[in-house]
């Protein structure tokens, strides 16, 4: 396991690679601070952050084009910081593709195998099972600039596998996709990853493609990671108010706990309610924590229709965002908080639909929200 | 209706716009170069004439219909035979293009290391180097030839730096060889040959050479295959460059050169000013033109390729 990870949820087994408090700095600039983690094998592991949080500098120091200020990284248990680039079993697929402009499609994934010394009997077969992977056959004539944006992302990645690395690299590989082929683009990549077995890790600023990508995320902030676990367990049980803000819309509300009973935790909100959190916590009576409660779990009605009155606020709508499958409703509760909740347009949309100013109630059950003390 | 003609009309004054724009070159080279060409080319097939112009025949329009026959039956190409049959100008018009050869070669060799380190270098100290390769060229060109000869004489600084190092013990003899003229010639082209091979180099995306340390290629392999080949450009736009004026070249070997062999353009000068022989002189230029063509040629070609794949 690696240390300081809270929430870490690692599969069993011997890591890949891993990071041992690894540092990255730039002069005075900490790229990357004292950070530890553990990738393993045929992992779809994502780095997740904002720009700036250091997770390109993570991703090239693994390539070996950037060298740790300190701190080791390991490749299958050995030590790989004073190995040049071209002798890592490690590829990269870059964002911007760097093509080689110069090389048609064949030349440019036969290009790594080349330099293995492959023979050439050997190169054309792989270039030939590569140009099917990437459903590319009939293209390895071609220069890449007379390719589309789509096809020259998929030479990138063939050229990229075609060595059949340890660990593939993706730098932010879909971002300069339009936004359908992207989506398409993503299964493919999930399919490509398990028809192969091999160990992807990409770095990207896009929460939808980490979640529907990767096995893991890492969710990076300011050169350290926040949190390490599998999507759902991001979303759902997110370790702080960062990570609980960076990924998906959430409600947070401030409060202190009140009591603990029967793995329940009773908290007292900001502005004077009394809520109920359906998990216990380690905290101590009279921690400041927040509630965190995301949109389209909060209910909303027009009328008090509830049994009792645990999480449950009235208010009036300041706000509708229609979204055509779901509307997002921005309420100003009587209490003075503003929460945001969405709902499924279960029917077309009719006069009766609630619109800006009427009063509602929202609430939320206990196991919907969750308590953070970070 | 009028609406759609009017949605058409603007497109064609612009087109007449680019007409114009294109006459503007067009007319620049036919009365600067073509007209000139074309004069050169008419001496060339003349004879000498002790008379003012040195040569015969001149075109006598005065004299309508015959005269254009008389002039036209004057000409010949005896000139070019000449050229064809005497091995002073074929051994000149060798000479020329070998030391225009070596003096290319050696000009990349230092060139592209002077670019490669330009192109590489902080962004806002580039276009400092780039001036300060071009800085001696606010010396007059003769002074700076002329301190080459104060360099290279026998008691010159290169001498007594190479004794003062040890290297010789007696001073050598530069001046007057081939290896003056050369160093001559690599002095005065190298901004020529360093400033297209920065160009090229300056736009080179950084992750290339990356990418192919990635798939396996150490640094000096990246550079081969990947850093050359895509300057390729540049080293063709800076090989012609120096190529084309160095074989014509007249002042550099003329100071600096022995006297017992002559560079094309020397060759030409001895022919116009000592033997007061225009039609033999402007055979020599002519033929030079035509030697030099062929590299442009080929440029041309390969420039046109390029644009063809885009």
């Amino acid at each position: 396991m690696a240390e300081g990870n809270p929430g870490d949820t690692s599969p069993a087994g011997k890591p890949l690679v891993r990071f041992e408090a690894v540092s990255k700095r730039f002069g005075n600039i900490a790229a990357v601070e004292r950070l530890s983690l553990d990738i393993f094998e045929r992992e779809f592991f994502a780095l997740l952050g904002p720009s700036g949080c250091g997770k390109t500098t993570l991703l090239r120091m693994l390539a070996g084009f950037e060298r740790p200020s300190e701190g080791r990284i390991l490749l299958d248990g050995a030590d790989i910081s004073d190995v040049p680039p071209h002798r890592r079993p490690v590829n990269m697929m870059f964002q911007s593709y760097a093509l080689f402009p110069h090389l048609t499609v064949q030349a440019n994934i036969a290009f790594g195998l080349k330099q293995d010394g492959m023979p050439k009997p050997d190169i054309a077969a792989r270039v030939g099972e590569m140009l099917a992977l990437v459903k590319l056959e009939g293209f390895s004539g071609r220069m890449p600039h007379q390719l589309s944006g789509g096809q020259r992302q998929r030479v990138a990645l063939a050229r990229a596998l075609a060595k059949r690395p340890r660990v593939l690299l993706l730098d932010e590989p879909l971002s300069a996709l339009d936004r359908k082929l992207r989506e398409d683009t993503r299964f493919e990549l999930m399919e490509l990853q398990g028809k192969l077995g091999l160990t992807f890790i990409i770095v990207t600023h896009d929460q939808e493609e980490a979640m529907t990508l990767a096995d893991r995320i890492g969710v990076m902030n300011a050169g350290g990671l926040e949190q390490v676990a599998t999507p759902s367990d991001i979303y759902e049980r997110p370790n702080s108010r960062w990570v609980a803000g960076f990924i998906g819309d959430v409600n947070l509300i401030g409060g202190r706990i009140a009591s603990s009973f029967l793995g329940h935790t009773l908290i007292e909100s900001e502005t004077g309610e009394r809520l109920l959190v359906g998990h216990p916590s380690d905290a101590e009576i009279g921690t400041a924590i927040s509630i965190a409660v995301r949109p389209e779990k909060v209910q909303i009605e027009t009328a008090n229709s509830g049994v009792s009155d645990e999480n449950r606020f009235p208010g009036r709508v300041a706000e509708v965002a229609y979204l055509g499958g779901m509307s997002m409703y921005q309420v100003k509760l009587d209490n003075g908080l503003v929460m945001k909740a969405t709902a499924v347009n279960h029917t077309r949309q009719t006069e009766q639909a609630i619109g800006a100013g009427a009063r509602v109630w929202l609430s939320f059950s206990r196991d919907a929200g969750v308590m953070l003390t970070r | 209706m009028t609406n759609a003609t009017h949605t058409i009309s603007p497109g064609r004054s612009v087109r007449q716009g680019r007409r114009l724009l294109i006459l503007i070159p067009v007319l620049w080279l036919t009365v600067f170069f073509l007209v000139p060409c074309l004069i050169v080319l008419k001496i060339s097939l003349s004879q000498t004439a002790i008379a003012q112009p040195p040569y015969m025949p001149v075109l006598d329009l005065s004299a309508g219909w015959a005269g254009l026959r008389d002039f036209a039956n004057g000409l010949s190409l005896d000139n070019y035979k000449l050229l064809g049959s005497d091995w002073l100008y074929l051994t000149s018009y060798l000479r020329s293009v070998t030391i225009a050869a070596l003096s290319t070669a050696i000009l990349l060799l230092i060139g592209y290391p002077v670019a490669y380190g330009i192109a590489r270098a902080p962004r806002r100290l580039q276009p400092v180097l780039v001036m300060a390769v071009f800085l001696p060229f606010l010396t007059a060109f003769l002074i700076r030839i002329y301190a080459w000869i104060n360099i290279l004489q026998r008691e010159g600084l290169l001498n007594d730096a190479l004794i003062a190092l040890g290297v010789i013990r007696e001073p050598l003899v530069w001046l007057s060889t081939d290896t003056a003229i050369v160093i001559g010639i690599v002095y005065s082209y190298l901004p020529f040959m360093v400033l297209p091979l920065y160009a090229s180099l300056e736009k080179m995306d950084e992750s290339l050479l990356e990418a192919a340390a990635d798939l396996g290629a150490p640094r000096w392999k990246a550079f081969w295959l990947v850093t050359v080949p895509l300057s390729a450009s540049g080293i063709f736009a800076g090989a012609l460059l120096c190529f084309i004026p160095i074989a014509g070249e007249f002042v550099i070997p003329d100071l600096l050169g022995g006297s017992d062999a002559m560079m094309i353009g020397q060759t030409l000068w001895t022919e116009f000013f000592q033997n007061k022989d225009w039609p033999v002189a402007s055979a020599v230029a002519i033929a030079l033109l035509i030697v030099l063509l062929a590299p442009i040629l080929v440029y041309q070609h390969l420039q046109m390729r390029a644009l063809g794949d885009r």
